[in-house]
């Protein structure tokens, strides 16, 4: 009798901690809020996320705090763009001495190159560069990536996040891989829905009316998936300093193509763009969303409502 | 050839022209304080006070949110908080301008980041603070231009009484009660001209434009007045220059001006009549200065 019941008690104080342990939701790290989403969605409550960029924030020039430090430390998985979109991220994993598994969201996309001091208001040539976009071509720039690390700009690369983020959160939690993988498919449906609802509307606005400009040259993956040109002073980064022969250049590229709108951006300063303007009478289109979500009361508060933010915008001030 | 090179960039370009008229405001109302910060061996304080403003940047963000209104407010605030602290420091106690300077605006920094910390930031405040010389909008000008006039105008008032706190601050405490008075506007100066510029130009160029051409104009100059018109002449040319060299060469506005100004004070160094290296090897009468 004391036998079976100190074999149940024995029996209870194992199994107990680990059934607890079973439901306790993995902690996992994403550097920045489309990716935090992306994970959220996919991984529901059986993940507890910790975005270091939030919402409205610029990944390009952010200064990781002790906090985010902790994070990193504690997350079991964390989730990276990749293309040396974190300029600050070695350094980070380095101090909190992370051991967990580490996925680059960008793994498998076919990435757009960029060719530093090419002019920066001169992409429709990057559509060819994106087969020699080798390393060695900006070896003496370490500043900028060789690659236009905004790749989440296009939904159909937005399904590879995905799938690398599903894969890594089974390698890590083998025990709800079957949700993540029902949460998975339900989220691809809703980003190919949206994406044939993008094209749909692009397909509708005039051959010469396909012209934008932005802030920062954040906006290539899409402008390559839906035919749009994107044109911005700033280069890769908003970091970048700008030149009045670039601005000069653009000011006379909307003039001479005649494009009809300029973006500003969640995430910098509008004074360059509202400058450029009202000096060439385009309109100010709106606001776009380059990398980071809104606030949640915000229009674009999950990725998928900030990219279909960013085409309504677009298509609003294009079809006009 | 002349009119593509120098005149056409301006006659074409609305932004280049806003961006001439804002250096110009600026050479003429910064560059005088700067020579005057020269005389009193305060030229750091420049780089000193960009710093320094963050906590009233920080402050302004928390309570308006992203509104450079408020932030400028709100480093303007805290600029001249230590400004007149680290003034008051040195008058009142045995601590010299420099160190207390230094002091104020390092407390003042590491106030500002925790701040900037604690509230979980997203975006990086100073980067939003500053601007560029080529985005200039219509509020900016004007405040440019609003502040360039109020330093023009205190500065005649007071320019008497401010050379003579350069020279002898403890001759001038001992004849007139206006000495801590002078001192202390002359510091609200320094701190409006900075954080003006700063919002319109970036840090380089509110404190390049300040310091440079003073500095070159050391050179040239042997009068107090002449030095100011030098100083002003020079930081004005090399606005000009710098800015055609931005737009023919696609280099970064704020940095083009003020290595132009830099290549002048080089000059100056080189060849300036008034304690210039040449002018000092070669023999002089001893009369002669």
């Amino acid at each position: 009798m004391l036998l079976k019941s100190a074999a149940v008690i024995l029996v209870l104080t194992v199994a107990g901690p680990a059934a607890a342990q079973a439901n306790k939701p993995i902690p996992i790290v994403a550097t920045f809020s489309i990716l935090g989403d992306m994970v959220e969605r996919i991984g529901g409550e059986h993940v507890a996320v910790a975005t270091l960029v939030g919402p409205d924030g610029d990944a390009h020039v952010y200064r990781p705090t002790p906090a985010d430090a902790r994070a990193v430390n504690k997350a079991k998985v964390l989730v990276v763009n990749g293309l040396e979109f974190e300029g600050w991220l070695d350094r980070l994993i380095d101090a909190s001495d992370f051991n967990g598994i580490r996925v680059k969201a960008t793994d498998g996309i076919e990435p757009i190159a960029f060719e530093e001091g090419d002019g920066h208001a001169k992409h429709d040539d990057d559509e060819k560069h994106k087969d020699h976009g080798k390393q060695d071509e900006q070896a003496k720039d370490d500043h900028h990536s060789a690659f236009d690390p905004h790749a989440w700009q296009s939904l159909s690369n937005a399904v590879v996040y995905v799938d690398n983020i599903t894969a890594t959160l089974s390698k890590a939690d083998p025990s709800n891989a079957a949700t993540y993988y029902m949460n998975r498919a339900a989220y691809v449906a809703e980003i190919q829905a949206l994406d044939a609802e993008i094209r749909a509307i692009v397909a509708k606005l005039p051959a010469n009316r396909r012209t934008v400009v932005t802030s920062h040259d954040a906006f290539q993956y899409f402008g390559r998936d839906y035919g749009l040109t994107f044109l911005a002073p700033h280069g890769l980064s908003t970091e970048s300093a700008v030149s009045a022969k670039d601005i000069g250049h653009l000011i006379e590229q909307i003039r001479e193509q005649k494009i009809p709108a300029v973006f500003v951006e969640n995430i910098s300063d509008p004074r360059l763009l509202k400058q450029i303007a009202n000096e060439t009478r385009a309109a100010i289109g709106g606001t776009l969303y380059p990398g980071a979500l809104s606030a949640p009361n915000g229009p674009a508060h999950t990725y998928l409502r900030m990219m279909r933010h960013n085409a309504m915008a677009l298509a609003q001030a294009l079809g006009s | 050839m002349i009119w593509d090179a120098l005149l056409q960039p301006f006659a074409d370009y609305g932004f280049m022209r806003r961006a001439l008229l804002g250096s110009f405001a600026i050479s003429i109302g910064a560059t005088p304080v700067g020579v005057f910060l020269m005389l009193r061996r305060m030229s750091l304080t420049g780089d000193a006070m960009a710093h320094a403003i963050l906590p009233g940047a920080a402050i302004g963000y928390l309570i308006a949110g992203l509104s450079l209104g408020a932030m400028t407010i709100g480093g303007l605030i805290a600029g001249m908080a230590v400004a007149l602290l680290s003034g008051l420091v040195s008058r009142v106690t045995a601590l010299r301008e420099d160190a207390s300077l230094a002091a104020f605006y390092l407390i003042s920094l590491a106030l500002g980041v925790l701040i900037v910390s604690t509230r979980g930031s997203n975006v990086d405040l100073m980067h939003l603070l500053f601007g560029t010389v080529l985005a200039l909008d219509d509020a900016a000008l004007i405040l440019l231009c609003s502040i360039t006039s109020l330093s023009v105008l205190i500065l005649a008032a007071l320019f008497r009484i401010l050379v003579l706190e350069c020279a002898d601050p403890q001759f001038l405490r001992s004849v007139s009660g206006l000495s801590a008075l002078t001192h202390f506007i002359f510091l609200m100066l320094v701190v409006l001209n900075l954080v003006g510029g700063f919002h319109a130009l970036g840090t380089l160029m509110a404190v390049g434009i300040m310091i440079l051409p003073a500095a070159a104009a050391r050179f040239w100059a042997t009068s107090v007045g002449s030095l100011v018109l030098v100083a002003v002449a020079v930081a004005m040319f090399s606005s000009l220059i710098g800015l055609l060299l931005s737009f023919h060469y696609s280099l970064p506005s704020g940095p083009a001006i003020i290595l132009v100004a830099g290549v002048a004070y080089g000059i100056s160094l080189l060849f300036g009549p008034s304690g210039g290296l040449i002018a000092q090897a070669m023999p002089r009468r001893h009369s002669e200065v």
